[in-house]
């Protein structure tokens, strides 16, 4: 790709950040309800007020406080959260790895089971296995994470308990890890005990974010091998007497992969979307839950600093899905 | 007539909810507010006319399921309504007279797609104070880009085509084009999209409900008793399961209405 196109794009992306930025800071500033109210002592005089209210800079005009804001934003400091009394910063750092954990493992169960939902129906094609697919891929696509999270919640916690639905893992097991990466940090200290715990924990709510996405891929993959199992080449290689598997997975698969992963990148910054709502539900200690506790508690500082964190991820998300694409297409690679 | 399976069974269900949120007063066997502790989380049939059971207060289930129709059905009409406007409109400037509108409405969408929308309607409602109006637009201003996106680039390609340079070589104005020739021939999309805004707006209430931002908690909303539900599953999994399975009905109703639609709409697949 040409250094120009890089260099536009990332300008691209930092126009919109900044737009983000702006968005929530103006949002932010216009919660009703004084978040001085909530933190100060029972008998606290007018001069105490005053002087938290100079503390957090909330006796500036707007325009000042944004500029302040900016320029902290961009030194790293994301400023003190009023709830928790403890760094922004340090807050999310220790909130995101288990919500990066929780999406990854999503994406990485719908890609797969996308790629069986494509392969089978692919497979089978004009039988009742596709057109049942089909119908329960329809499903799949039309129901939000939202219903799907609390149907699990109901039926594999509840109803018949299975699986755990809340928490991240069983508290019960002190694993002392010196990171917030369980999955990650349990696997490098062989504790895998551990690992089949957390994993345990994110089986259900990865499985709610995973189904409409999977859902997505599925009939993009299928779609565009079915295209690709009616090209003349796919005819030649059934001549030269390869078997129908390795036609399966060798030229459709892999020619039907690069348009599904564009898909794919959109699709999940909106799993990532998906997250604030599910982590409430499985009271999962993530960035999303921990989001919607900010608000509740009108935790200013907190809810930008989580907002813009969740800003700058869909645009990381967006430019590596660019990259993939171009990379993983020789055609746009020369353009 | 569309022979289309899914218009009718999505359509009808939908036809049913509006009929049972009319009628609701006539149809609900109980007051929705009326508390009866004495029949608290009572299961489905253990107390006589309680057929879907009672919740935490022994308020009657179904009778909220009833009620909470309508605001369902309130939402979904006028929140989906007034986005699809708005979007709409942006969508065909956008793509119509492109230049610095379309780099505008362009770069707005761009940043309203970097917000997690959950959390953005979250935050716009504790911003505007709980209650449905302050649902509705928040919904509005966050799904207008849904309508703008698609819009605008269909208003791009239709602008190009030849009926659009024949009505200007005709001496049509620009303005009358795009209302008389353009938006016509966008309409059908906008229409699919439409029918599959309303579901979302009915889980985006739902959500709230759920968060507890939406309508005051006593009042009977589907999203409502399912966060009451989700608080009481150990004792009482049926007041989480039928405002849930309605939610679920409902919007993939919504859905395949859309779906039929699309199909029905778009001469290309017609068959």
């Amino acid at each position: 790709m040409p250094l120009s196109i890089i260099i536009s794009r990332a300008l691209s992306a930092l126009v919109t950040l900044l737009g983000v930025m702006v968005v929530v800071f103006v949002l932010v500033r216009v919660v009703p309800g004084d978040p001085i109210a909530m933190m100060i002592a029972p008998g606290a005089t007018e001069a105490d007020i005053a002087a938290l209210r100079a503390h957090y800079g909330l006796d500036l005009s707007i325009w000042q406080q944004f500029w302040i804001w900016f320029g902290q934003v961009l030194q790293g400091n994301l400023g003190t959260s009023i709830s928790m009394k403890q760094g922004v910063l340090t807050i999310i750092g220790q909130r995101l790895p288990a919500t990066l954990e929780l999406a990854i493992f999503a994406l990485t169960m719908a890609v797969v089971w996308g790629g069986l939902i494509a392969l089978v129906s692919t497979a089978w094609r004009g039988t009742w296995v596709e057109r049942a697919i089909d119908n329960f891929n329809g499903v799949m696509l039309a129901v939000p994470d939202f219903i799907w999270a609390l149907t699990f919640v109901l039926v594999l916690g509840v109803l018949v308990p299975l699986l755990p639905i809340s928490g991240r893992s069983d508290p019960s097991i002190d694993a002392g890890l010196a990171t917030q990466f369980y999955i990650i940090e349990g696997l490098a200290r062989g504790n895998f005990a551990f690992v089949w715990d957390v994993l345990k924990h994110m089986l259900l709510p990865a499985c709610a974010l995973a189904f409409p996405l999977a859902a997505v891929i599925g009939r993009v993959l299928k779609n565009t091998m079915m295209d690709v199992m009616v090209q003349d080449y796919i005819t030649l290689a059934r001549i030269k007497g390869l078997s129908s598997i390795r036609i399966l997975l060798q030229e459709a698969l892999r020619n039907a992969a690069v348009p599904a992963l564009a898909l794919t990148g959109v699709q999940f910054t909106f799993l990532i979307g998906g997250t604030v709502i599910t982590e409430r539900i499985f009271s999962y200690p993530g960035i999303g839950n921990l989001a919607i506790d900010a608000v509740i508690n009108r935790d200013l500082p907190l809810i930008q600093g989580l907002v813009l964190t969740f800003g700058i991820i869909f645009i990381i998300v967006n430019m590596l899905v660019d990259a993939l694409t171009v990379w993983l297409n020789p055609r746009l690679r020369h353009a | 007539m569309p022979r289309d399976l899914r218009i009718w069974l999505g359509g009808g269900f939908i036809l049913f909810l509006i009929v049972v949120a009319i009628f609701a007063p006539l149809l609900a066997p109980f007051d929705p507010l009326e508390q009866d502790l004495m029949a608290a989380t009572a299961a489905p049939g253990v107390e006589p006319g309680h057929w879907l059971g009672t919740d935490s207060l022994g308020r009657d289930v179904l009778s909220r399921l009833i009620y909470g129709t309508r605001i369902a059905l309130t939402v979904a009409f006028v929140a989906a309504t007034l986005a699809c406007l708005l979007g709409t409109t942006l969508g065909l400037l956008a793509g119509y007279y492109r230049g610095w509108v379309d780099a505008g409405v362009s770069r707005l969408v761009d940043i309203w797609m970097a917000f997690p929308p959950v959390l953005l309607s979250i935050l716009l409602v504790a911003v505007l104070g709980a209650g449905l109006t302050s649902v509705i637009i928040a919904i509005v201003v966050i799904d207008w880009t849904r309508f703008a996106r698609v819009v605008r680039a269909e208003t791009l390609q239709q602008a190009r085509l030849e009926y659009a340079e024949a009505a200007s070589a005709l001496g049509m104005g620009r303005g009358a084009i795009l209302l008389r020739e353009v938006l016509p021939n966008v309409l059908p999309v906008v229409l699919v999209l439409l029918s599959l805004e309303m579901g979302i707006a009915v889980i985006v209430e739902a959500i709230l409900s759920f968060v507890g931002l939406s309508v005051s908690t006593d009042a009977p909303t589907w999203g409502g008793m399912i966060a009451e539900g989700r608080q009481i599953i150990y004792q009482a999994w049926w007041v989480l399961v039928f405002p849930l399975a309605s939610l679920f009905l409902t919007v993939l109703a919504f859905n395949q209405l859309g779906d039929g639609l699309r199909q029905w709409l778009d001469p290309m697949l017609k068959r």
